[in-house]
């Protein structure tokens, strides 16, 4: 055939009409969608090994955008365009769901966090980490700020509750998020930080240094809420991972990365 | 404005009037050199100096988290000749700061040096005038206003830093808790009246800076180079 435009046109045409056709007799399972997913930081790691099986298994595609609970909250007042929220505490899924930016009735508990004092350094924390605490043998002791993050009310808890608040504000100095957090601490900048546990214990991962896990009556717990937002309302795939995360399967890989009940 | 909001303002102020009189002593003869030396490593050495102009906060944050930690060698040898980190501290602030604005002093003292050139410092020289005396009395009097669009660049580019603060400060009151932390923080919070009283001041600041700078030197102040 000769090469001219109409020709080209034509062919083109063809191979349209053959991939259109191709594409009709495929077979389908579920239309595979995609899903934005704000996860608060310290979920991560644990999201993105979840989204593993749950891709493979339903062939939708997660996107994860990391950040402080308070963060990303206050990104989906404006408007971000995410579908779920994975969040390190229960009163921003809340208040999305009174603010109509939420679905009601969609709010669960996926993961409870649990604190960790930590140190790079091996031996630095001693087996009761309060006694560390109290000997104020360190410089600085990074937490996650009070007012973004919920690892950070709960290590003003801590602190309170050890009766140290006090005496330890000099020495106190603040990440945005417990990730930032993690990374004062794992640089050796400060000796100590009440960082998330699951930090420490996701698998394939060592940090090293000395920990000690933080009792649970010092703290109130870090109940991590997962909610789906209103954009995501008629998301199979954001539908579809929020139910995932509440099979057997997926709790007993969140809890293998240091979540408790 | 909350009340609260006094300190860091005031510790901001701090931070940019200290970095740029430190930038003025190290920027001078920089400045100095880069005007007039025929090395062949003059290419290189500008390109060092603009380097902040063209890295991300988060890269010389990241590089300086590392450099100021006490385990490593220059935190280390800070910490015991001070008892004090460098990480979350004001010291620690003022170098970052130093290094981050560099740019900004050394370009328009170079360009203000170059521009004067060599002939009046020469003719000092042929009168018996030693070499602080030829700066002094000479150079630098004619270079007033290159000096003067420095070190207001410097300090209002100071005041705006933010990502290398963030990685490196640690939000201690008093000490690193700079203003544009201050605004970051108050927009996570959602405390939009507190982060629209800063902002606003620190847009009227920064156009102000700008305006008398072009205005003083006819609008070339920016493109000196």
């Amino acid at each position: 055939m000769p090469d001219t435009p109409i020709a080209r046109l034509s062919r083109r045409v063809r191979v349209c009409a053959a991939v259109m056709l191709g594409l009709a007799f495929l077979p389908v399972a579920a239309p595979a969608g995609e899903s934005r997913v704000a996860v608060a930081t310290n979920f991560l790691d644990a999201a993105e090994a979840l989204a593993i099986g749950f891709e493979t298994e339903t062939g939708h595609r997660l996107s994860f955008t990391a950040g402080a609970t308070g963060k990303l909250y206050a990104q989906i007042v404006e408007g971000a365009p995410f579908d779920v929220f994975l969040a390190a505490d229960q009163a921003r899924p809340e208040r999305l769901v009174a603010e109509g930016l939420a679905e009601e009735g969609s709010q669960f508990t996926y993961a409870t966090g649990r604190l960790a004092l930590w140190s790079a350094e091996a031996g630095r924390v001693g087996a009761d980490g309060s006694v560390t605490l109290a000997e104020g043998d360190f410089r600085a002791l990074a937490i996650a700020n009070p007012d973004l993050a919920p690892y950070g009310v709960a290590a003003s808890e801590t602190l309170g509750n050890l009766g140290l608040w006090e005496a330890l504000t000099p020495k106190i100095v603040m990440g945005q998020n417990i990730g930032q957090t993690l990374a004062l601490v794992a640089t050796g900048n400060a000796e100590l930080g009440l960082v998330a546990l699951a930090a420490l214990q996701a698998p394939g991962q060592s940090l090293g240094g000395s920990a000690w896990e933080v009792p649970l009556e010092l703290h109130s717990p870090i109940r991590q809420d997962a909610v789906l937002l209103t954009r995501g309302h008629d998301n199979q795939a954001a539908r579809a991972f929020l139910e995932y995360l509440q099979s057997p399967g997926a709790r007993g890989l969140i809890a293998s990365f240091g979540y408790g009940d | 404005m909350a009340f609260d909001d006094l300190g860091p303002l005031w510790l901001t102020l701090q931070l940019a009037a200290v970095t740029t009189l430190v930038l003025v002593v190290l920027g001078t003869p920089l400045a100095w050199w880069l005007a007039f030396t025929r090395a062949r490593i003059k290419p290189a050495v500008e390109a060092v100096t603009a380097l902040p102009l063209v890295l991300p906060p988060t890269v010389m944050g990241f590089y300086l988290l590392v450099l100021m930690s006490p385990g490593n060698p220059l935190g280390g040898a800070w910490l015991r000749f001070t008892g004090d980190t460098l990480s979350f501290s004001f010291s620690g602030l003022v170098i970052a700061s130093v290094i981050y604005s560099l740019p900004f002093m050394v370009q328009p003292l170079q360009s203000a040096f170059e521009t004067i050139g060599r002939a009046p410092v020469e003719a000092a020289a042929t009168l018996g005038a030693g070499p602080l005396d030829r700066f002094l009395t000479v150079a630098s009097p004619l270079a007033f206003r290159g000096y003067l669009t420095a070190m207001v660049l410097t300090f209002a580019h100071t005041i705006g830093e933010f990502g290398v603060v963030l990685m490196v400060g640690g939000n201690i009151r008093g000490e690193t808790r700079v203003i544009s932390i201050a605004i970051y923080e108050h927009v996570e919070t959602l405390d939009y009246a507190a982060a629209h009283g800063l902002s606003a001041l620190l847009l009227a600041f920064s156009f102000i800076v700008l305006l008398a700078i072009y205005a003083m030197n006819g609008g070339r102040a920016l493109r000196a180079r």
